[in-house]
């Protein structure tokens, strides 16, 4: 398998190996379909973020003046829904994953290439009902949707929008059913777990996340679906129903989807900084192990979002010590990279420098979750500015940067060209600084009191609400610059070797881009993952 | 300077001290965590950044290190646990002798009812010093009764009540949002508390010209709605003598006990049929849609007062030291 | 084992290219719908959940609830989902055994207890309907804790609606194989789909298995 001597963009691999629409909208191809869900969910990226723009426009001025109220609240909820449903979750596992796990396993395509293509005509259903929902009108829930709000009180396009986050749950779901199936039976031989990339084993442990807890929420949406058409009334007080119920079923769900949106990112940057190290990674066992924790006890803990929703003293303290236990995994992980890059040959490349980045901003994020998990603070800024800042240190600070990096790290793989280095790290610095920027500012406002979903606020908010978006536009310019030159790159970019980082995995083993069933002959694989003390002494640490 | 750009809201409730003590510690604790691993990744990416000749060391990893950062960020996760759990339980004991408020939330304004009598639209008055419990129910969907200064939040529903309590401590006027998304006017339904000495309390008070306590009129619409037909005050009656219900145990039909706190009135008016006292027949017609969430509140603090609790008013003081249970708590 | 040998030739038509051999087709494809239907036990999971904490909030109404069941038609419902589940199994063991003509048979039959069970359930709805027991839309009841019979009410026509649905879906799924099978595309060393379809189908019998007591039994003193 040496590096090809004919220039990658002639020889056949699975981009040139058939050309028309068609090719593309019927390949079972993983590699094709991870393409397929780039390209969506790049789109819908820019959605999410239009509405971000527009809300922090607003945001500039305590008054509400630049739109209605209920145009603002359609704003933040749809904003919401497009990041979470449509971005955050498939971003690294459908797009990264798709593409890289058959590979890294030995393995020619997943075990199921039909139900992925189905997958993402799910996930393009779901989506356009989503734009349905936006183009006609828009939906005003909140993108938590709690009853009875949702089920009596808003005349907003609630149904389509639920069906459009069922469906494309759906995706989710048949995503992390292959994953699964997959890593357990399509191994190469030779390719035990305990020497899988780590970047396999977060999602493996995201699929479980999504096989388990995905179809709660599919039910809960249905019976609010059902509410609105059929008025039962499981979940309004005037019949008896309970609008707590709701909440529990929701957030059984929508806490474990959080880990579904950061484990695979956490996979990514084990990879990249392993790669930029030169390093077998800090502690692989307890790294894998920390993946299947944070999985298992991301289950236990989704009432630390109802503190103050009126459950007993006793369960909230249940709820406040389990969601201690589930920060604990997270922790070693920092502690663990942060030890891979002691004695380590460090080269700031640009995946890197959003890996790095991604290290410092989780751990922000994550560290002030535990003021969250804290009864007494949580009681003063759930429902705040704070809780904002939080979540979002660690889907964007954490989550964006890691499919950055991740898709920077593999962008030679799966297009076969360079990106422009300078470029790449320049827009990564622009992002960083931007998005401190938004979002710093917000921890300090919601302690001050200032309450989520605030179309107008209380002037004294003001300056901080500035500096927020004065970031807000600085993170945007960042994030436009990737699309421009990795758009460029693809034409122009200089052609790409089997593996331009030296890296260790069998992705970096077959050429860029890779053939359409990756490899010639299925590889027996003898070597532990990151065995870079192999690869040092054949290759000089130079760059 | 920073009069216009505050960082840090004000303390005016018996709550903010402790809750600012907690965030404190955790501020200085999360900020040195942070200050360690960022300044060991630099300082890793600055002196093991590449050279030619140099190579990586390939190490494992370390047992006795994971063990170590396992175990202590436990050990101080838990006392965190501990210190925040105790916060949260003060928050959640009102004392017994409290003065009450019932609120009525709704979209988009708050109605307040004192026991006085006074009703209050958007804004409440307190005297500083008096313990208040804060007994709220939602006419139409979840909100959210939140007082940054005095660091309490509570969500408010409909169909049954919430509680939360707090003893102001610094006479100003602070800001009252609700904190529950709930609907178009969500960021509007804002207020304040006006939190005053005791003697201009009083003044107050005695200014609003009420129309008697709220339990007089829970007493007056016991009587207008036929409550006291059925309901009378010895054992003939075909419901339940009402004296020195409240706040006792009840048996009920099925064996079950429940005791009879705010929310078992409220449902016992609303769907008699749910709970059925023991030796009595479920023959109490339902009072759902005839009766409006305030006048609820009027005949569930008339019923409290057949039970000999404490006045429970504003402007009378504190009877005892705030340590004891109250018999509705969140369940 | 490499793939690029001349075994090529011999390999069953129905391996797929990806797949090294037809034994880890299989197991993959097992193993598949186990993990589907642990979505699905999660997905009716959450109805569980919901009844048993109104149950528990409610229990006079679970009770009245379930004596306005039709005891009868959940019962032959119940037996004919039984019966339907051993024609499946025959089904497959007629797979395995590379009987075409009684794989049609059999799951013929399946077909058609399902088709009863639907034309059953239909009646009961009818029946539900007539009597005003669908809370919101079409509701009349005058007992005690009506809220409570309400919220009964609503688990039953959501529960055995989702049900339905999937009963619906399992026919679909066993048509198809159906007419594979009469086509003759399953023998004894390819008859998978059938075997992951009856896996399906034994899910959603077990689901009502599940729902009949819950929603039928409630203590129920008499028939």
């Amino acid at each position: 398998m040496a590096t090809a001597t004919v220039p990658a963009v002639e020889r056949e691999n699975y981009l040139n190996k058939e050309y028309g629409v068609m090719s593309w909208l019927l390949t079972t191809d993983h590699k094709r379909i991870a393409l397929l869900y780039l390209v969506s969910i790049t789109f819908f990226f820019f959605i999410g973020g239009f509405f971000a723009l527009l809300i922090r426009l607003e945001l500039l001025t305590p008054a509400g003046d630049l739109m209605q109220a209920d145009t603002y609240n359609k704003m933040f909820t749809m904003h919401g829904q497009v990041m979470v449903f449509f971005f955050l979750i498939p971003a690294v596992p459908a797009v990264l994953g798709n593409f890289l796990i058959p590979i890294m396993i030995g393995a020619k395509d997943l075990a199921f290439p039909r139900v992925n293509l189905l997958s993402w005509y799910l996930f393009i259903a779901g989506g356009a009902f989503m734009l349905y929902t936006i183009l006609t009108g828009g939906v005003d829930t909140g993108w938590t949707f709690y009853t009875p709000l949702s089920t009596q009180f808003l005349d907003t396009h609630v149904v389509a929008a639920a069906l459009a986050i069922f469906i494309a749950g759906f995706s989710s779901i048949l995503t992390g059913l292959n994953f699964i199936v997959t890593i357990h039976r399509m191994r190469a031989p030779g390719m035990t777990w305990s020497r899988l990339p780590l970047f396999v084993w977060a999602n493996y442990a995201t699929a479980i996340i999504q096989v388990l807890g995905t179809p709660v929420l599919a039910i809960t949406l249905m019976l609010v679906a059902l509410e609105r058409i059929f008025h039962l009334g499981i979940f309004n007080p005037q019949m008896g129903g309970d609008p707590l119920l709701f909440q529990h079923l929701f957030w059984f769900y929508s806490h474990p989807a959080v880990y579904i949106m950061i484990l695979p990112g956490m996979g990514v940057v084990s990879e990249v900084v392993t790669a930029f190290a030169r390093k077998r990674i800090f502690g692989y066992r307890f790294m894998a192990l920390a993946l299947i924790a944070i999985a298992v006890l991301g289950f236990l803990v989704w009432a630390h979002h109802m503190f103050i929703a009126g459950i007993s003293l006793y369960a909230a303290m249940v709820f406040s010590l389990l969601s201690y236990f589930v920060a604990v995994p997270s922790a070693i992980k920092v502690f663990n990279w942060t030890s891979t890059m002691y004695r380590g040959s460090i080269s700031y490349t640009t995946p890197m420098l959003y890996a790095l980045g991604f290290i410092g901003l989780f751990t922000m994020g994550g560290l002030t979750g535990l003021f969250l998990a804290a009864l007494g603070i949580d009681v003063h800024v759930t429902d705040t500015y704070f809780v904002i800042a939080h979540f979002h240190y660690i889907m964007v600070g954490g989550m964006v940067l890691a499919y950055m990096a991740g898709i920077h790290y593999w962008w030679p793989k799966m297009s076969g060209r360079m990106y422009p280095e300078s470029w790449g790290r320049l827009a990564a610095l622009i992002i960083f600084i931007g998005f401190n920027l938004t979002f710093f500012p917000q921890f300090i406002l919601g302690y001050l009191g200032m309450p989520r979903r605030y179309w107008q606020y209380a002037p004294e908010f003001q300056v901080l609400n500035v500096l927020s978006t004065a970031g807000a536009t600085i993170l945007a310019v960042g994030y436009i610059l990737p699309m421009i030159y990795l758009l460029w790159s693809m034409r122009y970019g200089k052609p790409a070797e089997a593996n331009p980082w030296h890296a260790a995995g069998l992705e970096w083993m077959i050429e860029s881009p890779p053939k359409t069933f990756n490899f010639d002959e299925t590889p027996t694989v003898t070597w532990e993952a990151y065995n870079y003390d192999e690869l040092n002494q054949e290759v000089p640490v130079e760059r | 300077m920073f009069q216009n750009i505050p960082l840090w809201p004000a303390r005016a409730s018996n709550f903010a001290g402790n809750v600012d003590a907690l965030y404190i510690f955790l501020l200085t604790l999360c900020g040195l965590m942070c200050l360690a691993i960022f300044t060991m990744i630099t300082i890793f990416v600055i002196k093991y950044r590449r050279r030619p000749g140099v190579y990586a060391e390939q190490i494992e990893g370390s047992n006795a290190l994971e063990f170590t950062w396992t175990f202590i960020p436990l050990g101080i996760f838990l006392c965190i646990f501990v210190w925040s759990s105790a916060i949260y339980f003060q928050q959640h004991t009102p004392p017994k002798d409290s003065a009450e408020v019932y609120t009525v939330a709704k979209q988009w304004m708050w109605k307040f009812q004192h026991v006085e009598g006074q009703r209050e639209i958007n804004e409440l008055h307190v005297p500083v010093g008096r313990d208040v419990r804060m007994i709220m129910t939602s006419q139409d969907v979840i909100h959210s009764f939140y007082v940054p200064a005095f660091r309490i939040k509570q969500d408010v529903l409909p169909g049954r009540y919430t509680v939360a309590w707090f003893r102001a401590t610094k006479p100003g006027v602070y800001h009252l949002f609700c904190a529950e998304y709930c609907g178009t006017m969500h960021s509007g339904m804002i207020g304040d508390v006006v939190v005053m000495e005791p003697k201009d309390y009083q003044a107050w008070a005695s200014g609003g010209a009420p129309s008697g306590s709220l339990a007089d009129t829970g007493q007056g619409l016991f009587q207008s709605l036929g409550c006291n037909t059925c309901h009378r005050l010895d054992t003939q009656g075909r419901g339940p003598n009402l004296t020195g219900v409240f706040g006792r145990p009840v048996l009920l039909d099925d064996g079950r006990t429940v005791t009879a706190d705010e929310n078992y009135v409220r449902e016992s008016i609303l769907n008699p049929g749910a709970k059925v006292v023991s030796g009595f027949k479920p023959i109490m017609p339902t009072f759902q849609g005839i009766v409006s969430d305030e006048q609820l509140n009027a005949l569930v603090a008339y019923i409290k007062s057949l039970s000999q609790q404490p006045a429970g008013a504003a402007g009378t003081p504190n009877m005892s030291p705030p340590t004891s249970e109250t018999p509705l708590s969140n369940r | 084992m490499s793939d690029s040998t001349p075994a090529v030739a011999t390999h069953n038509p129905a391996l797929q290219h990806h797949f090294s051999s037809m034994h880890q087709q299989m197991e993959a494809s097992v193993m598949g719908m186990w993990v589907f239907l642990i979505t699905e036990i999660m997905f009716f999971g959450g109805m569980f959940c919901g009844y048993m904490v109104y149950r528990y909030m409610h229990y006079g109404a679970w009770l009245a609830g379930s004596q306005h069941m039709d005891f009868w038609y959940g019962t032959v419902n119940t037996v004919v989902l039984l019966c339907s589940s051993l024609t499946m199994v025959l089904a497959v063991r007629s797979a395995q055994l590379g009987q075409r003509k009684m794989i049609v048979i059999f799951l013929l039959i399946t077909i058609l207890f399902g088709l009863a069970f639907l034309g059953i359930k239909a009646e009961e709805y009818y029946l539900h309907w007539q009597r005003a027991e669908f809370p919101g839309l079409h509701w009349d009841y005058s007992g005690p804790d009506p809220q409570g019979v309400s919220l009964f009410f609503s688990f039953y026509w959501a529960m055995t609606g989702f049900h339905a649905l999937h009963m619906v879906i399992g026919i679909g799924l066993v048509s198809v194989i159906t007419f594979q099978a009469w086509r003759g595309r399953y023998n004894s060393e390819y008859y998978n789909p059938v075997e992951i379809s009856g896996l399906y189908w034994h899910f959603v019998d077990i689901v009502w298995i599940y729902l009949y007591p819950l929603l039928y039994l409630v203590s129920r003193k008499h028939f």
